[in-house]
């Protein structure tokens, strides 16, 4: 059956394989047992050493990739589970999306491991936090290597316990272990989705592995076939909860309690991809279902329209760039909708450069600012932080999509295929777009111009961050600036990189549903026309930020300062958090009182108190007939012997 | 051991039964209503004798030589149970200067 995907014959690629998860696991392992005793040097050490070297296996496969005939092949490690007709191996698929999501994994993931070793070295946990990292780094690569949806999910949850230890990290302050748990909570319903979308899968298909399930979908289910629509629709739950989606979006921006560089990894470069990898994977079911796509390109769309009007007002420096990954995210699930599936994964290749580089400068100026986040406090930080400055703004510049930045080539690339799609979606994605570059700028030049609003003691602690923190931000600022070329835009080159390289991982929902694939080209000029208006759309959203908050120098107003009711509106998140409390929280909170007061208090209680007094009673008297007289014991011995013989006598 | 000897069966077993029932129940008896240890223990002893004494009658007539084996083991076990006891009962002795199994109670909670 499986004509596409081959399993390797070769022993050398099974080791590769499965060295690559190995490696951070052992890391985890060692740093974990070791938290206490090894010393911070070492334990940094073996944490980015474990993922470097999962880096360069992964290039090593990479490379070696062509040399194995350009095909998907798949890794049998050991047989995991097997249950009836349930046959689930433990194996890994490496094929050209998994090899894409392994390079961003391990190679974000390497930069920002070098940088914690910087930015946690304060900590005094900071063994812990590498084996948690590095634990991440493992589920992450589960969830993009395996080669069966139950696979995919251990990694799921892998990544969402992770997320939630290290937003959780710093666990002597209350506001963040709920924002821990409101993460994990979040993440759970969209779990229970995903989940009954898997069982859906195995109930329709049988089976559970890419291949097989891929292979039967393609030849026996129809276009718009019900069954089909509800296991996209389930799995595309999960992806809400997993990449912060409409309505199940407000955890991300909690999560920024969490260390930076853990907003970085996990919540801006991989994790929170997770979603979009799992319906580009399932490219065939989605290509089937056209209902589906619909909806996820207008809960997409919803989402980065939504999250950016709400970054326009935010003054804390994470918040503002996690609803701006909110919105990115949006943006992708928005092409993943209109069937651009490479151009998505073209977004998520540069998002992870540019929003990991600006969470880690970001990181880099609260670490000069001594843990300060408020924007209202920042300002004229450009002389003190110079590297910082200048990689923060290529990756501003990267995010507002202007040329030759890796954001202007995925973002168009992104637009083009919406604007064929629908041209209502693509005005919205549009002004997404405007609002993305302003606030983005806003942020800039809050932080970085202007005069120094701070205190005293914050403006003399003013220092650039050590080489170990400034180098990944040099290493993630040239990839903003240079990963764009990997997917030029036909009028430039016929040659698209990356989407020549993703194309046969769509040959399967190509044969099921051809016309979905015909090519609708936009002529050369409309291509034009649609960056020019973009690149346009994001300058004037620029020069607006420059008038508003860098010649004016308007400072947003205090806290509890009379605002707009508009403005007060947004800048509260549109009170979605209290929407949520009242509908949700609050009645499970009094449901759980009444059932406390009620049934557990007035009905569990009792009984379970009930048997142990009852027993304790029944010892007690039981007690005096322990007289140690020896003659009552005699007699009742003989007594009972009588009544023994007696019973046997009469029965 | 064929057949029932002559001497034996001048006397019939329903003799045998009643004693050895008669002999128990006085053994019950006296371990019920006496206080003293050893006279206690000369009841059980008593009692085991009463069914020594029909295990081997039953053997007897029924030719089958199991019976008085058993009883030999009894006696055996008895005879060490004895030494154990009466040992028990001369330190209580010592101790107390009472064989009273009223005054023994000792062994309560």
């Amino acid at each position: 059956m499986q004509e596409f995907i081959l399993p390797a014959n070769n022993a050398e690629m099974t080791w590769v394989c499965l060295l690559i998860p190995l490696l951070p696991l052992i890391g985890f392992l060692i740093n974990g047992l070791g938290n206490r005793k090894l010393p911070n040097g070492l334990a940094g050490l073996i944490g980015c050493a474990t993922v470097i070297g999962s880096f360069l296996l992964s290039l090593y496969l990479f490379f070696g990739f062509e040399g194995y005939g350009n095909r998907p092949y798949t890794t049998d490690i050991f047989n995991w589970i097997s249950v009836g007709a349930l046959k689930i191996p433990f194996s890994f698929q490496i094929d050209q999306l998994s090899l894409v999501m392994l390079l961003l994994v391990t190679g974000v993931g390497s930069v920002i491991h070098i940088y914690s070793a910087g930015y946690m070295s304060h900590d005094e946990n900071f063994g812990k936090f590498f084996s948690f990292l590095n634990l991440f780094v493992f589920s992450m690569l589960l969830l993009v290597m395996g080669s069966n949806y139950v696979m995919m999910f251990v990694g799921w949850e892998g990544v969402g316990l992770c997320s939630y230890l290290l937003i959780g990290f710093w666990n002597k302050v209350t506001p963040y272990n709920n924002a821990a748990k409101k993460a994990f909570i979040m993440n759970r319903i969209g779990d229970l989705g995903f989940l009954l979308g898997i069982f859906l899968i195995f109930i329709t298909y049988g089976s559970v592995s890419y291949g097989e399930v891929f292979n039967q979908a393609s030849q026996l289910s129809e276009v718009n076939d019900g069954v089909v629509i509800a296991i996209t629709m389930l799995l595309f739950v999960g992806a809400m909860g997993k990449s912060a989606q409409l309505p199940l979006y407000t955890w991300l921006p909690d999560a920024m309690a969490g260390p930076t560089p853990v907003s970085a990894l996990i919540h801006a470069a991989t994790m929170v991809t997770a979603g979009i990898y799992m319906v580009i994977r399932s490219n065939v079911l989605y290509t089937l279902a056209p209902v589906t796509l619909e909806w996820v390109a207008i809960i997409g769309l919803a989402t980065a329209l939504f999250a950016a009007t709400i970054g326009l007002f935010q003054n804390d420096i994470k918040k503002v760039l996690a609803y701006s990954t909110v919105s990115q995210l949006g943006y992708m699930f928005l092409a993943l909708g209109v069937m651009a599936y490479s151009s998505s994964l073209f977004h998520v290749l540069t998002h992870a450069f540019f929003k990991a580089l600006l969470f880690l400068g970001a990181g880099s100026v609260i670490h000069a600012m001594s843990g300060e986040q408020d924007l209202r406090k920042m300002g004229g930080l450009k002389k003190a932080l110079p590297i910082t400055f200048l990689t923060f703004l290529i990756g501003t510049l990267a995010i507002s999509g202007i040329p030759p930045f890796a954001g202007f080539f995925s973002k168009d690339e992104l637009l083009a295929h919406v604007f064929v799609h629908s041209k209502v979606m693509w005005a919205f994605g549009l002004l997404t777009s405007f609002m993305t570059a302003f606030y983005m700028f806003r942020l800039l030049y809050l932080a970085f111009f202007g005069e120094f609003r701070g205190t005293e003691d914050q403006r003399h602690h003013l220092h650039e961050s050590p080489a170990v923190m400034t180098i990944p931000l040099i290493i993630l600022a040239i990839l903003s600036t240079i990963g764009g070329f990997m997917g030029l835009p036909a009028v430039f080159s016929e040659n698209h990189m990356l989407g020549n390289f993703l194309s046969p991982i769509y040959e399967l929902a190509r044969r099921a549903v051809p016309s979905a694939f015909e090519a609708n080209h936009l002529s050369h000029e409309t291509e034009y026309i649609l960056m020019a208006v973009s690149v346009g759309v994001a300058v004037v959203a620029i020069i607006m930020a420059y008038f508003i908050y860098g010649k004016k120098r308007t400072v947003p107003a205090e806290e509890g300062a009379a605002l707009s009711p508009v403005h007060k509106l947004v800048y509260n998140k549109y009170y979605v958090d209290e929407l949520y409390n009242a509908l949700f929280v609050k009645p499970v909170m009094a449901l759980s009182t009444g059932l406390y007061r009620f049934v557990e208090k007035g009905i569990i209680d009792p009984i379970v108190n009930g048997f142990g007094k009852v027993t304790l009673g029944g010892g007690r008297s039981l007690r005096f007939v322990q007289s140690g007289a020896t003659g009552s014991y005699i007699l009742l011995m003989v007594l009972g012997i009588a009544l023994i013989l007696l019973l046997n006598f009469i029965i | 051991m064929n057949e029932i000897p002559e001497v034996i069966r001048t006397i019939p077993l329903n003799l045998y039964l009643y004693f050895s029932t008669a002999l128990f129940c006085i053994g019950i008896t006296g371990v019920l209503i006496r206080r003293n240890a050893i006279i206690i223990f000369m009841c059980i002893e008593l009692m085991l004798n009463s069914v020594n004494l029909l295990l081997t009658a039953f053997s007897a007539y029924r030719s089958d030589p199991n019976g008085q084996i058993f009883v030999f083991f009894i006696m055996a076990v008895a005879a060490a149970e004895v030494a154990v006891g009466l040992a028990i009962i001369v330190m209580i002795y010592r101790n107390l200067r009472t064989t009273d199994i009223n005054i023994l109670n000792k062994l309560k909670w």
